[in-house]
């Protein structure tokens, strides 16, 4: 058997307006060279100056993932000759980060009460640090474009110790993580935009072996899927070596994740052996966060994290934790979740309602509101409560509304949907199929009671699913044995 | 107005032109024919600006004539010089250096900015060391600046050029950059004052960077006046530059009192007895006594980690100018000799091909200084000797006002003469460089001839932010003697 170990360093683009060390603006998406200045083009003579919000955002990160907050911190001089970095060196935080000591909880996906409830996984540090440029290399030309865009973006890294133990966990962590950080406000964690970015650490060794395992790293993965199917991978690969004694081939290096192939394979350049010549910068006096003004940095009131916020939801509206689990996966969401109820639907009917239907047209974010308003929803679900409409024709309104932004009434009326539940209008019809289907009636009465439903299926077709089945049944069953 | 304009000083020129007596058209007129008549001899400058000069001078009589101007400034009108690592927006800023030949930068330095709110005239960029690394002005790919007291000796570096035109009166005043004596040691080569001001009380955005922590603008004048009045426009703090201090800096003009009674003056003794000139400690002793016949109480006092600060500081400016000086703005600034096909070979070949010696030596011993187990062996031990230095100082100020030392231990130097040994020429930073890791004010003044005719400067050390107390000595000692007024006689091609 084996055992496997996975640490992350997660690169966070912070939510700042301007750039880490000048006025330049962190648009996405702006034309290439658009937010540059002397700054962070590195121009000879130019200084940079601290972005204090990107200092304040970084102790928020730090305090909800309870981390010991450094009341002195420093920059350093990271030196490095490549085409993404302006002045040749990074500006980061290598002696004395900002935050230390952290740690996250996950919870255990089995809740078993011998496992914990929680699994426990520590941070080693929160530092903050520029961004480099990003480098573009077209399919049809063989050159590389310099987009100094992202030069000087407030990043935090978040490295954790190697405790997680299975690609599932080093998911299920980076989606907390994700999580707690959109919820504070600290970044919009968009992988696909690369404003949250993740390299891994995984090693893998026999149970009960002394000799910690050959530390591999993976690059270049752009999804938690994509992470979590390099690390099965990767893990696979290895044991497959140990089984076929070649675990000496192990070797510890940078691979890239191959999302095409869905493999790793090993980088072509080796970036180890670098001589970073860390170097404090003398171009920034430290970060002293023990004036008066920026200690009420370290008192600002924190949001609910997704955590607790889960506990409550479980407690306080009665979900499973699997609910809670999906509802409180963005803030968005969640607050979208109480303001259902808060029009006095039920919490299980307002969960069962956007878990399943309304997260088919809705990917919820901080910026992508709900394409279906919450009041319209909770009005959606009364209807249903009060057997003005049936369920299948409350979907098809859901469609509509999220289409056409309508109000539910409103599409109702016009389709004509509302539900059937008078009794003489509904045993008309239930008398019609019955004689339309004589044969079917006359095998029920033979003992079939299968064809009851067949019958029902009938008449909810003739009432074009606007009748009311509840009742419809009640009179079928008596007409039947009358 | 017929008389030499040029040799004013700012406050002579600027009571003239106050009082309508010439204009500032005159006064540049003058100081560029002074150049065009002296610099083919002397090499003090990179580029020069003659048309806009004039320009800025013509705005400057516009708004003399304009009596509700409110522009006016004691520099308006003024002509003065840049070192070239001060950045020019527009105007070719070259650090002397190959590598930075064609950079044409897109802002200007937080000094430049104020001197051009004040209205003053800037002429040209001056020649320097390569990098502002070296103390003879040996290292520039420009023709070599000679010094206007003897043309066969150095002006002193970095900031050579910007201490021989003062010297030569081809321009009013100059500012120039001081890392380890850059200012001071060239200002006493060239007979002329010059001060370092503290760490962080003149904004260094837009200077070309040296070592960060060491680096400091100053001025470059004909005497302690026109230095208070430089000082008085370019300190202050600079949201631009997080290292410049949020201090309140008062009207420096104001020290300019012939008053040093019971001023406390340490005197450095004995430190270095072999090595500097008879002529030189004889300066020294006839300035320790002139103060004391003023009324100041002298002192002797003892530095005992002023030995090693030189090492200390070679280490740490090494360091810094690794970083500084690293091989993306070879890349950048785009210098290259033949076709460069690799992106190593761009990064590698541009940089160091076309950087001079000197400064490939800085880089060298940089690199080595912070790579891996060397951190902790010379880096880390450098700064603690920076720290045990800066408390040297604490304690000597304890009991003193101030510190009087010779700027150097010798004067101007001959072209070669410390090329074979550069160690010797380090020597020269004795003085100097302690002042630069304490980050204290200090300023060089002329004091005296050695035998050879070459003008012998004396360093007055201050607190921090005491560069008032500074200027109240020098002003009070300048007064009582005559040696600033001296000028060298210089061989003119139009004589």
């Amino acid at each position: 058997m084996f055992e496997t170990i996975i640490g992350l360093e997660i690169h966070v683009e912070l939510k700042t307006r301007t750039k880490l060390f000048c006025g330049c603006s962190t648009g996405f998406g702006d034309p290439p060279n658009h937010n540059i200045c002397p700054v962070c083009a590195g121009m000879p003579g130019a200084l940079p100056a601290l972005n204090e919000e990107a200092v304040r955002l970084a102790i928020r990160a730090g305090r909800a993932l309870s981390c010991r907050i450094n009341p002195v911190s420093s920059f350093d001089r990271k030196s490095y000759f490549y085409p993404d970095l302006p002045k040749s060196y990074q500006i980061t935080q290598h002696q004395i980060p900002i935050c230390e000591g952290g740690y996250l909880d996950l919870e255990d996906p089995d809740n078993s009460p011998e496992k914990g409830l929680y699994r426990r996984i520590a941070i080693e540090r929160i530092h903050l640090e520029e961004d480099a440029a990003k480098l573009i290399h077209p399919e049809d030309r063989p050159v590389t474009l310099v987009d100094y865009n992202r030069a000087g973006i407030p990043l935090i890294e978040i490295v954790t110790r190697p405790e997680l133990t299975s690609p599932e966990d080093a998911a299920a962590f980076l989606k907390e993580l994700k999580a707690i950080l959109e919820y504070l406000g600290v970044s919009d964690c968009r992988m696909e935009q690369g404003s949250l970015r993740c390299d891994v650490n995984i090693s893998v060794r026999k149970t009960g072996s002394r000799k910690p395992g050959t530390k591999v790293e993976i690059k270049n993965m752009n999804s938690f899927r994509e992470i979590q199917k390099a690390l099965e991978y990767e893990q696979e690969r290895q044991k497959k070596l140990f089984l076929s004694n070649r675990s000496h081939e192990i070797i510890s290096e940078t691979r890239m994740w191959d999302s095409r192939q869905g493999i790793t394979k090993p980088m072509r350049f080796k970036d180890e052996g670098r001589h970073y010549r860390f170097f404090p910068e003398p171009d920034l006096p430290p970060i002293d966060l023990r004036s008066s003004r920026t200690l009420s940095w370290l008192e600002e009131n924190l949001p609910e994290l997704p955590g607790q916020k889960r506990e409550r939801f479980v407690k306080q509206y009665g979900l499973s934790s699997y609910e809670a689990g999906i509802l409180t996966g963005s803030r968005a969401l969640a607050d979208y979740f109480e303001e259902v109820t808060a029009y006095g639907v039920r919490p299980g009917d307002a969960s069962n309602w956007i878990i399943t239907e309304l997260l088919r047209l809705w990917k919820p974010s901080e910026d992508r509101g709900s394409p279906v308003r919450s009041r319209s929803l909770a009005q959606l679900i009364r209807l249903i409560d009060e057997g003005r409409i049936s369920r299948n024709a409350a979907k098809e309104v859901l469609n509509d509304m999220h289409a056409a932004g309508r109000e539910p009434m409103d599409i109702i009326m016009q389709k004509n949907l509302i539900q059937v539940s008078g009794q003489d209008e509904i045993a008309e019809l239930v008398e019609a199929v019955m004689a339309d289907n004589t044969d079917a009636v006359q095998e029920y009465k033979a003992g079939k009671s299968k064809v009851f439903g067949f019958l029902m299926g009938q008449i909810m077709k003739a009432g074009r699913g606007r009748v009311n089945p509840n009742i419809a049944g009640k009179i079928l069953e008596e007409r039947l044995k009358g | 107005m017929d008389m030499e304009l040029y040799k004013l000083t700012i406050h002579e020129a600027s009571d003239l032109l106050h009082r309508g007596e010439i204009s500032s058209r005159e006064l540049t007129k003058s100081v560029l024919e002074r150049i065009e008549a002296t610099e083919s001899k002397l090499h003090s400058f990179i580029s020069i600006h003659p048309e806009a000069a004039l320009k800025q001078a013509d705005k400057a009589d516009w708004l003399r004539e304009n009596p509700n101007s409110k522009e006016l400034h004691v520099l308006t009108g003024i002509p003065f010089a840049l070192k070239d690592n001060i950045c020019t927006r527009g105007i070719r800023t070259t650090c002397a250096s190959r590598l930075m030949e064609q950079f044409n930068p897109s802002i200007d330095g937080a000094v430049v900015k104020k001197l051009k709110n004040a209205h003053a005239v800037l002429i040209g960029k001056l020649n320097m060391d390569e990098f502002a690394i070296g103390s003879s002005g040996e290292s520039s790919i420009f023709p070599h600046t000679r010094n206007p007291w003897a043309a066969d000796r150095v002006p002193g570096g970095s900031s050579g050029g910007s201490a021989a035109s003062v010297a030569a009166d081809q321009v009013l005043f100059s500012l120039g950059s001081d890392t380890g004596g850059s200012i001071r040691q060239p200002a006493s080569f060239c007979g002329i004052t010059g001060m370092k001001p503290s760490f962080g009380a003149v904004s260094g955005y837009g200077l070309i960077p040296f070592a960060t922590s060491l680096d400091q603008l100053g001025p470059m004048c004909k005497d302690v006046t026109d230095c208070a009045i430089v000082m008085n426009v370019i300190t202050g703090f600079d949201p631009m530059d997080r290292m410049s201090a949020k201090i309140s800096h008062p009207d420096y003009t104001s020290y300019l009192k012939q008053d040093v009674s019971g001023m406390r003056i340490g005197l450095l003794r004995g430190w270095m007895e072999g090595t500097i000139s008879g002529d030189v400690r004889m300066a020294i002793e006839k300035a320790a006594k002139l103060y004391q016949d003023m009324g100041a109480w002298i002192e002797e006092i003892t530095l005992p980690h002023m030995e090693y600060a030189v090492s200390a500081y070679l280490l740490i400016s090494s360091a810094e100018a690794s970083h500084n000086l690293t091989a993306g703005k070879g890349m950048r600034m785009g210098y290259k000799e033949g076709e460069i096909c690799e992106l190593d070979e761009l990064a590698v070949g541009s940089g160091l091909q076309s950087l001079g010696a000197s400064v490939k030596k800085r880089i060298l011993l940089g690199n080595t200084g912070l790579c891996n187990d060397n951190y902790e062996i010379y880096y880390k031990e450098a700064l603690k000797l920076r720290t045990l230095i800066k408390e040297d100082f604490d304690r000597v100020f304890e009991k003193c006002d101030l510190i009087l030392t010779p700027t150097n231990p010798d004067t101007a130097f001959l072209f070669g003469e410390m090329e074979i040994n550069v160690i010797e020429m380090y020597k020269y930073d004795a003085y100097t460089v302690p002042v630069n890791l304490a980050g204290l004010p200090a300023v060089s003044i002329p004091c005296g001839f050695d035998s050879k005719g070459l003008p012998i400067g004396m360093q007055l050390i201050g607190r921090l932010y005491g560069e008032g107390a500074l200027l109240q000595a020098s002003y009070a000692f300048e007064q009582n003697t005559d040696h600033h007024i001296k000028s060298p006689v210089l061989i003119t091609s139009t004589d």
